[in-house]
């Protein structure tokens, strides 16, 4: 049975032109799923839209 | 004199400076250590012995002729193998790196160790690309523990905590993006020293995560950490987040006193998910210290979460390229890690370094009201090599994944730490000294005040 994020990963796979065999796949899910998870962590903290990103970069 | 594994580098370099030991001595000793233990250890991958002797033999020769010799003379030391070092490709523990043209030039923190009379005897073993917290590679098999050799050296600088633990060398420099100096400074019981971000360069070293890389040392005494540190600060053109911060000497400070330092214990998610050695080692240092106030580090768990995300997508835009060409060349662990991590949305990244710049400004609040706080550097002492989960209070965790819980919050945001080895027994363990951003210092003295009260200690190796 497909798991809900393959059709995901199979898009993305093809978007960037990043080859997945199907033996690599479950461990691709499982990583992206807990990318995912700790993403939406991060995605529901409410932050003022004037936030800026972090300092990187200085010239 | 007779160079002796214990001997920190302060001592050789005092006893080459008062010509009672030849460089070239404590480089053939270091030399002779690394021959008889690193088949156990498997802490270097290369060891580089002519390149030491020539170097040694020319800081005698600067010696007899009277001329002025560098504060490290004489003193071998050892990198992570992310560094460049000429006549070396820099494998950054992987398969694929092999293929590389070698070096042409070493990394500038080589150079200004050697320039300081440090005399550079090999590269070290580390996780694949970085993105590692256990010492283990599919290519090189695992660095090992030198208190037991059966267990992790924590990484992904394993390398370098094992051959400064294992006392085949006095120094090793690491790099650390959200552990990889803490981690294994705690494992294998010696000091680390992760700067402020930008305060050391980072030119000519294999990279992983841009906005997280940093370069430091780990040693078995805080005053060697700090000899390498101020050997190695200043600006650097090459590395564009270095800081133009002139360099800022620590080691005359390190016996200053540290009463009238605030010092308190963080709360929250550093008193999460501990094991009762970690709970001891901080309970430890903050008795030593007089601590008791215990301060929370607000949403400290969300910045994990963000580091992670940064993490994972910066590095797969790294190596998207080699993920294309050459998959199969990865470790499969590492490969399918960054896969996935090419395939988180742009937007969570982008809210993830916008949560950084505010989580940054609620620790700006902290360092207000304190100068220090201490915190675990690992949840556990070292764990059995291949160890997949650990039991935490009955929940079976992974333990890959948790390994770094304590540390990466504040490396996300730069913080300098001094990681300080608790001698508990059977296995040393790590705390975390952190400070306000370019106050290295301050951690630096408080490590020395705890090292000369007896309370941290890296202990003699046992494990081989």
């Amino acid at each position: 049975m497909a798991e809900p994020l393959d059709d995901y990963i199979d898009a993305l796979s093809k978007a960037l032109a990043l080859p997945i065999e199907e033996a690599w796949r479950p461990a691709v899910r499982a990583n992206l799923e807990v990318s995912l998870r700790l993403g939406r962590l991060v995605d529901e903290f409410a932050l003022p839209d004037e936030t800026e990103p972090a300092p990187i970069f200085t010239a | 004199m007779t160079a002796k594994p214990e001997m920190t580098a302060a001592e050789i370099a005092s006893a080459v400076a008062a010509c009672k030991m030849s460089a070239l001595d404590a480089t053939d000793a270091a030399l002779a250590r690394i021959a008889q233990h690193d088949g156990i250890l498997n802490s270097f991958t290369d060891v580089t012995a002519d390149r030491a002797r020539a170097k040694a033999r020319a800081i005698d020769a600067d010696m007899a002729a009277g001329r002025t010799v560098g504060p490290l003379a004489g003193v071998p030391f050892a990198v992570k193998n992310l560094f460049d070092v000429a006549g070396l490709p820099t494998r950054a523990g992987s398969k694929i790196n092999r293929d590389l043209a070698p070096a042409r030039r070493d990394a500038t923190l080589i150079e200004r160790m050697e320039a300081a009379g440090a005399v550079l005897v090999g590269a070290l073993n580390m996780g694949e690309y970085a993105y590692d917290f256990t010492g283990e590679n599919i290519h090189d098999g695992p660095s090992r523990n030198p208190h037991d050799t059966t267990r992790m050296s924590g990484g992904s600088s394993g390398g370098s905590g094992s051959a400064v633990g294992g006392a085949l060398v006095p120094i090793a420099l690491g790099s650390d993006t959200n552990g990889s100096i803490r981690v294994p400074s705690s494992f294998c019981g010696v000091f680390g020293l992760k700067p402020t971000y930008g305060r050391l360069s980072r030119a000519r070293s294999f990279p992983f995560v841009a906005s997280l890389d940093h370069l430091g040392p780990l040693a078995r005494s805080v005053t060697d950490l700090a000899l390498a540190y101020d050997a190695m600060q200043g600006p650097d053109a090459d590395d564009g987040a270095c800081s133009t911060r002139a360099v800022e000497p620590v080691t005359p400070l390190l016996d200053e006193s540290i009463s009238g330092l605030r010092v308190a214990i963080a709360g929250g998610h550093f008193q999460k998910n501990v094991f009762p050695e970690a709970v001891e080692a901080v309970s430890r240092i903050a008795k030593a210290l007089g601590a008791t106030q215990v301060v929370d580090v607000p949403e400290a768990s969300r910045a994990r979460a963000a580091a992670y995300v940064i993490t994972t997508t910066e590095g797969a835009s790294l190596h998207l390229d080699r993920l294309r060409k050459r998959p199969g060349d990865f470790d499969p662990a590492v490969r399918d890690r960054l896969i996935a991590g090419a395939m988180v949305p742009a937007a969570l990244v982008d809210r993830a370094q916008k949560f950084r710049r505010w989580y940054r400004a609620q620790l700006t609040e902290v360092f207000k009201s304190v100068d220090v706080l201490l915190a675990p550097a690992t949840p556990c002492t070292a764990p059995k090599l291949g160890q997949v989960n650990f039991n935490l209070d009955g929940v079976e965790l992974p333990v890959r994944a948790n390994i770094g819980i304590h540390t990466q919050p504040i490396s996300f945001i730069g913080l300098p730490v001094v990681a300080v080895p608790v001698p508990l027994e059977p296995l040393p363990i790590g705390v975390q000294i952190i400070c306000a951003p370019w106050r290295e210092d301050i951690a630096l003295r408080v490590a020395h005040a705890l090292e000369k009260m007896g309370v941290v200690a890296a202990p003699a190796p046992r494990g081989f």
